[in-house]
């Protein structure tokens, strides 16, 4: 090891490795993970989710989680954004596309896509 | 891409309840269950919980599973990597209910109630990281404390920082570790040397043994910042042959830093050189002190000698020597890092910063714990511990070890810091608490850790060699039933005589048990000679098991149970106890369904 700049190349390489152990949680992204969900294709949109949020270099921030049945069946896969101090958003019929959008927009944006949410489809 | 760490801990006690087996297990499901390529497996060091293990923690969510058996690592794969939904029955969940109602939340590590007041410095990385890969380190900011003295500041910088910090030696004495340091740094020669104690021996006590299982390659950062603000370009590593993990996790440590250039010459191109050995102790006590250490390492019988000249003149081979003990050391890269006033602002005014305590004795959460100095035993035992098994009431907690004393419960609620455990005649000592019910005899606790010293004692030195032994012969009379009041003056007297003439450490705070007891604890002393009574019931010599013959069916359980059939009776007839067969074994209470036996 001959230069600090040598230490902080393996620190940074290594970084996204770990920071899944401590990272903050500031925002939770739950994948429904339940036989309804990954029926309907949820683990190439957990995938994308886990991809995407390292790439976008949020991952200090951004946690990517699953669980199991949300209770919505027929809306999977449903992905739930969960954020501190603010209300609970809840995306439905996600795909890896869809993901992708999630993440630019609403995780490094702020700002939520309402017609994917499942208010949208409610209503 | 990954997206989910199991971490599992590979540190002594998960070790020995089954862990390693898990790992394998973990991987093959994962592999069965087509994850191979989402989910990692990693083997840590200790996560504190040790009554509990083996312990795994599967990240993001940071779910704490408890005793998981290899029958367990198909449901776990299968439910919560694949399904997304944890294992509810493994989830370990002693924490607050608001925090187990947060809707769309497992409850994590940190909720526990375990966990949540501890203050992890010492052992951050522990259980957090995987200790024989140098790269997590790193990640975790590793070696850049090491990076920042060699390329930022003077030696006499570092010295100052660790000085303004208030750290103390965590081994026990509580010696400041700055002006240690700087001791040695005011010495000139051709050759310095840092030696890190890691003989720890104390019964009960593994802080140590978790810092190198857990997180080896902080000691090796630690000990180099040390060499650069002493002066010295050597150090080496005395650990105890007991501990094979620690060892084996250490030397691949050392073979990596060396590899990777963070050992050896020129590190950091500053042209400071610094390498690290380790030499095992053959298990003698008295090589936890320093000058005997020191005189192990160099090859010779591990004896101490008088000081002056302290290690700081004339240590190792002679030379000026910096000695610290392994927690001590694992706080100097934090201190680097985050500043001596960071370090300053935990803990009392005296004592700074954490301590790692190892919880052991009648104690629900068996394991190990780092808490704010100052932090009251209370809160150690009940919010943190889990308070005593079987709803028995606390009597008192030993500090210390055999060299240290008790804290009474009249005195639960003193902060622990240094010159309060001084000021009630108990010490700091390395870190192990063992907690007491009111079924341990204090005579008998002063005895069992007379008996250890006794056992452990060199010989160098008379107070020590022959003082230790009569001491023992009168508590061994005494909880005989043979005492009488002059043994325990005589005892007291005895205790302090060893104390002030004794050569070392080990003889100076032998009598500390005892003495201790007689402090708070007099009472059931003179109720061994007096009365010829052991109020707790645990002396074999001053009991004797009784039937009551009222409530006695006559069931011929007991009569049956006894190994020395020194129980005689008839059929539906009260059964009686022949006191000079009875070896006390308690068989015949334990079998009782009627609650007639009794001791008295």
């Amino acid at each position: 090891m001959k230069s600090l700049a040598e230490l902080a190349a393996i620190r940074e390489k290594m970084k996204d490795k770990v920071v899944l152990r401590e990272g903050s949680g500031e925002i939770r992204v739950v994948v429904g993970m339940a036989t309804c969900g990954i029926a309907a294709g949820a683990r190439p949109v957990l995938n994308a989710f886990v991809e995407g949020v390292s790439n976008a270099g949020l991952a200090e921030k951004v946690t990517v989680s699953q669980t199991g049945c949300i209770g919505v069946c027929q809306y999977e896969p449903v992905v739930e954004i969960f954020e501190a101090d603010k209300e609970k958003v809840t995306y439905i019929k996600m795909t890896p596309e869809k993901a992708a959008e999630v993440i630019e927009k609403h995780l490094k944006g702020g700002k939520v896509i309402q017609e994917y949410t499942i208010s949208n489809a409610i209503s | 891409m990954i997206r989910s760490h199991v971490l599992i801990c590979g540190g002594t006690g998960c070790t020995s309840s089954g862990s390693k087996v898990l790992i394998s297990t973990f991987e093959s499901e994962i592999e069965k269950n087509g994850l191979a390529d989402e989910v990692k497996v990693v083997q840590t060091g200790c996560f504190g919980l040790c009554a509990l293990g083996p312990v795994v923690i599967i990240y993001p969510e940071g779910t704490f599973y408890s005793r998981v058996q290899e029958s367990d690592v198909a449901e776990i794969v299968s439910e919560h990597l694949l399904k997304g939904r944890p294992v509810d029955r493994l989830v370990y969940k002693d924490a607050d209910e608001s925090v187990i109602e947060e809707a769309g939340k497992t409850i994590s590590l940190n909720d526990t109630n375990f966990y949540k007041t501890q203050k992890r410095v010492a052992l951050r990385n522990c259980g957090l990281i995987d200790p024989e890969n140098i790269d997590e380190y790193i990640a975790m900011d590793g070696y850049a404390a090491l990076g920042k003295v060699l390329t930022e500041m003077k030696p006499e910088e570092v010295v100052q920082v660790v000085k303004d910090s208030g750290l103390r030696g965590r081994g026990g004495g509580g010696f400041p570790t700055g002006l240690k340091w700087s001791f040695t740094a005011a010495n000139a020669a051709d050759q310095k040397y840092v030696v890190c104690n890691a003989d720890e021996g104390d019964p009960g006590a593994f802080m140590d043994r978790s810092v190198l299982e857990g997180d080896p390659h902080c000691l090796i950062e630690a000990m180099a910042i040390c060499g650069y603000a002493t002066g010295a370009t050597e150090g080496y590593v005395y650990v105890r042959a007991e501990y094979p993990i620690a060892v084996k996790r250490l030397q691949l440590a050392i073979d990596q830093a060396r590899e990777y250039g963070l050992l050896g010459k020129n590190i950091f191109d500053s042209g400071f050189d610094f390498d690290l050995f380790i030499r095992l102790g053959a298990g003698a006590f008295v090589c936890g002190e320093e000058t005997a250490l020191m005189t192990s390492i160099e090859g010779n019988r591990g004896e101490p000698r008088p000081r002056p000249p302290y290690p700081a003149v004339k240590g190792l081979f002679g030379k000026p020597t910096t000695e610290n003990n392994v927690e001590t050391f694992a706080n100097i890269p934090q201190i680097i890092l985050k500043g001596a006033d960071w370090f300053a602002s935990m803990g009392t005014e005296k004592s700074k910063g954490t301590k790692v305590f190892a919880l052991g004795g009648k104690i629900e959460n068996t394991g190990l714990v780092e808490i704010p100095m100052g932090t009251t035993l209370r809160e150690i035992i009940y919010d943190i511990g889990g308070g005593i098994p079987n709803g028995k009431k606390f009597k008192a907690a030993q500090t210390g070890g055999p060299s240290g004393g008790c804290i009474p419960v009249s005195l639960i609620d003193t902060p622990i810091d240094y010159d309060n455990l001084t000021a009630i005649g108990c010490m700091m000592g390395s870190g192990g608490l063992i907690v007491m019910d009111e079924d341990n005899c204090m005579v008998d606790i002063a005895k069992f850790f007379l008996d250890f010293t006794v056992d452990e004692s060199c010989g160098k030195c008379a107070p020590c060699r022959i003082g230790t032994k009569r001491m023992m012969e009168i508590l061994e009379k005494i909880t005989d039933g043979n005492g009488t009041l002059e043994d325990i003056d005589k005892l007291e007297e005895l205790a302090y005589y060893i104390k002030e003439n004794s050569l070392c450490g080990l003889g100076q705070t032998a009598p500390n048990p005892v003495l201790a007891t007689l402090k708070f604890f007099r009472e059931e002393y003179i109720a061994h000679v007096v009365d010829k009574k052991c109020p707790a019931g645990v002396c074999k010599k001053l009991l004797n098991y009784v039937i009551d013959a009222d409530k006695c069916k006559g069931c011929t359980l007991c009569a049956r149970k006894c190994p020395v059939g020194a129980i005689s009776g008839t059929v539906k007839n009260p059964h009686t106890i022949d006191t000079t067969k009875c070896i006390k074994c308690g068989a015949c209470m334990d079998s009782c369904k009627f609650g007639a036996i009794s001791k008295a």
